[in-house]
């Protein structure tokens, strides 16, 4: 019922813009895989590669083993839902979802039995004689899934079909993706710039910059383990400390930081004497305890109900935030206080250090 | 009525509306009501005017039921600027299409000024270019021959042929324009939706360019219609006696017959024909009134 994806070095130029450039990956059958980064990134170009709008300028793109190449779109087992929607405003709900089964010749009856299954799968049983401009934000969106599950893909393109919604309706419909997915069994892939959407719905993840894969990984792994200074600031929050590499070993390396010597995690295998910045998550800094230690004064303190976050400084001006879960016996820092911080060397990552890979 | 008040204050605005009633009235109502009021008169010699025989009457009406020519030539008329219509629209369609989906945006000001140019030039003159390009002698039989498509001139003027190709040109504008503009406003992305569901082209144009350019189909068509049935130069210039057109039956009653009530009547019926057709249109393409003045 559903097919992989390969993507070989995929690239789309657009004039002397790459908008995707190089991208090797391999998606597996009946994956939820998301596509995470910033606006202007090339995730939609990405997948109208993959559905079939446009052509790359190099590399190959494979569904099911197949090469692409000089298929449209009306021909690949894809179906891609557009970050608008793009319903047929003069269609019934029903003639929408419906479009794709009277394109194959379908027979009216049957038609309208599956149009009735699939208003049921999405939710809006009784619906199909509306007008699309009689329904809601998040109506609509059903509809939008409806119309392109209609056709049975391989592969289910989804290009932001959530940021329109307000928050408790983007995370129903979160929800309802993911069952959705997990009924069907088709290869989802889904675009976002919202984080939030991504670690809790995908199998895998790909964060992409500027064109480019950074990582690939499930969620944990890529917050854990960012393997490139973005991914590490771009997902989630980080400390970064610059630095040099004074020392590396065992997987490990020293950093000389404003800050004093710092170890962490050296994923790239660093060498001393390299640039290099260490990030360690809010989370992981704890008052006093840790074989890492740094010393600031307390700028403030944001209570946030599950956590409280506070912002130290240190007399260079390098700033360093840390999040305690809010149980009730977490220390009370009060500004203008100098405090001890401490964390574990496994919990930073040493990555090196270059200008152009901040978010 | 009441910003005009506000803007321009009493008197003006009195002024101004006196103007526009009296614009309305005087130069464009009373005349019509003239002009109907004859066509329900006898032609009478000025002698007999107000006299007994001066009564209302259907007799004008009648004439063209009873005069099979005229009849002919009527018939002639609608069918052949429906065909003007259709050819119309099938040569604007696809142009109206391109420029509005399609064509970069950086072409698109050089697109539309090649369009627009050749109607800076009063329509008389673009009918007599089509004119000197028909002529036994023209260019388009020397091409013709050039290329072989055929072995001696053709006679081009004077056949119905000719009188459509020439309408078809001078209101090719008419037709593009409205078109053009209703197939800009749809969102790319429905193309690209149809498609993606695997629909042919034939069918995204049917099933969604097509329905949303309904209106400006319908206004692009109720227009041309209109200005081909009511056409004089082009007729007069490109046709000859096989292609006459009804116009220039009024023109004969008024200007040559000197029967000014009989051409009044036939003006009128044209007239009907024409509202005849701009109903049919709103019928056919679902349209209100409301859509069609957008
Ligand atoms: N048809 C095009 N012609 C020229 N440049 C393009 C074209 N399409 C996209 N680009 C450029 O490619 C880059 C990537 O665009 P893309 O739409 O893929 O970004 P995105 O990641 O989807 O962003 P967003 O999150 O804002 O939707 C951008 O710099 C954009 O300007
Ligand atoms: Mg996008």
């Amino acid at each position: 019922m559903s097919q992989g994806i390969d993507l070989e070095g995929v690239t789309m130029r657009f004039g002397a813009v790459a908008a995707v450039d190089g991208v090797d990956l391999s998606i597996a059958a009946g994956e939820f895989f998301s596509f995470l980064g910033p606006s202007g990134c090339g995730k939609t170009t990405l997948l109208r590669l993959i559905s079939g709008f446009e052509e790359p300028t190099a590399g190959t793109v494979r569904i099911g083993g197949r090469d692409m190449r000089g298929m449209g779109p009306n021909r690949r087992p894809t179906a891609l839902i557009f970050q608008n929607l793009a319903l047929f405003p003069l269609m019934t709900v029903a003639e929408n979802i419906g479009f794709g089964l009277e394109v194959r010749g379908l027979r009216a009856a049957e038609r309208r039995a599956r149009v009735e299954r699939l208003l049921e799968l999405v939710a809006l049983p009784g619906l199909g004689g509306r007008r699309v401009s009689e329904l809601s934000g998040g109506q609509r969106q059903r509809v939008a899934i409806a119309r392109a599950l209609a056709v049975e893909p391989q592969v289910l393109l989804l290009d932001e079909p959530l940021s329109a919604l307000d928050l408790k309706l983007r995370q129903h419909m979160r929800a309802e993706l993911k069952a959705i997915q997990r009924r069907t069994g088709i290869t989802f892939i889904y675009i976002t710039h919202d984080q939030g959407e991504a670690l809790t719905m995908s199998d895998r993840i790909g964060v992409m910059n500027r064109g480019r894969l950074e990582q690939v990984g499930d969620g944990r792994t890529l917050y854990d383990a960012p393997e490139t200074p973005f991914v590490a600031s771009f997902l989630g929050e980080s400390n970064r400390f610059a630095g040099t590499v004074a020392l590396a070993q065992d997987g490990m390396a020293a950093l000389d930081t404003a800050w004093g010597r710092l170890v962490g995690r050296n994923p790239r295998g660093l060498a001393p004497g390299e640039a290099a910045a260490l990030f360690v998550r809010p989370e992981r800094l704890r008052a006093g305890a840790g074989a890492n230690q740094v010393e600031a004064r307390v700028l403030r303190q944001d209570f946030e109900g599950a956590f409280v976050t506070t912002l130290l400084e240190n007399a260079a001006g390098g700033q360093v935030t840390v999040q305690t879960p809010h149980s009730g016996d977490e220390p009370a820092l009060t500004p203008g206080e100098v405090a001890r911080l401490g964390f574990a060397p496994a919990h930073a990552t040493v990555l090196p250090d270059a200008p152009g890979d901040r978010p | 009525m009441r910003a005009a008040l506000r803007h321009y204050g009493p008197v003006l605005t009195a002024a101004i509306t006196a103007l526009t009633a009296f614009w309305i009235v005087v130069l464009i109502v009373l005349p019509q009501l003239l002009m109907v009021d004859f066509s329900f008169r006898p032609m009478l010699p000025p002698s007999k005017l107000g006299g007994p025989e001066d009564v209302h009457t259907l007799r004008n009406y009648a004439t063209l039921w009873g005069n099979t020519v005229h009849r002919g030539i009527f018939l002639q008329t609608i069918w052949a600027s429906a065909l003007v219509t259709l050819s119309t629209l099938a040569v604007c369609y696809p142009v109206a299409f391109y420029m509005a989906q399609v064509a970069p945006r950086r072409r698109l000001a050089t697109l539309m000024l090649l369009l627009v140019i050749p109607f800076w030039i009063n329509e008389l003159l673009r009918t007599f270019a089509w004119y000197v390009i028909l002529a036994y002698n023209g260019p388009l039989n020397a091409v013709l021959m050039t290329l072989g498509l055929i072995d001696e001139p053709q006679r081009w003027l004077g056949t119905p042929g000719a009188v459509i190709l020439g309408m078809v040109y001078v209101y090719v504008l008419f037709m593009v324009f409205p078109i053009y503009n209703a197939i800009e406003t749809l969102d790319r992305a429905q193309i690209e939706a149809a498609r993606d569901l695997g629909a042919s082209w034939p069918r995204i144009h049917w099933r969604v360019v097509v329905p949303h350019a309904r209106p400006g189909i319908a206004v692009g068509c109720v227009m041309t219609f209109m200005l081909a049935a009511g056409s004089y130069a082009v007729p007069a210039i490109l046709g000859g006696p096989s292609s006459r057109w009804f116009t220039e039956i009024i023109y004969n009653w008024f200007f040559e017959g000197g029967n000014w009530n009989q051409g009044a009547a036939y003006a009128f019926i044209l007239l009907v024909l024409c509202v005849g057709f701009i109903l049919l249109m709103m019928r056919l393409f679902r349209v209100g009134i409301g859509e069609m003045a957008k």
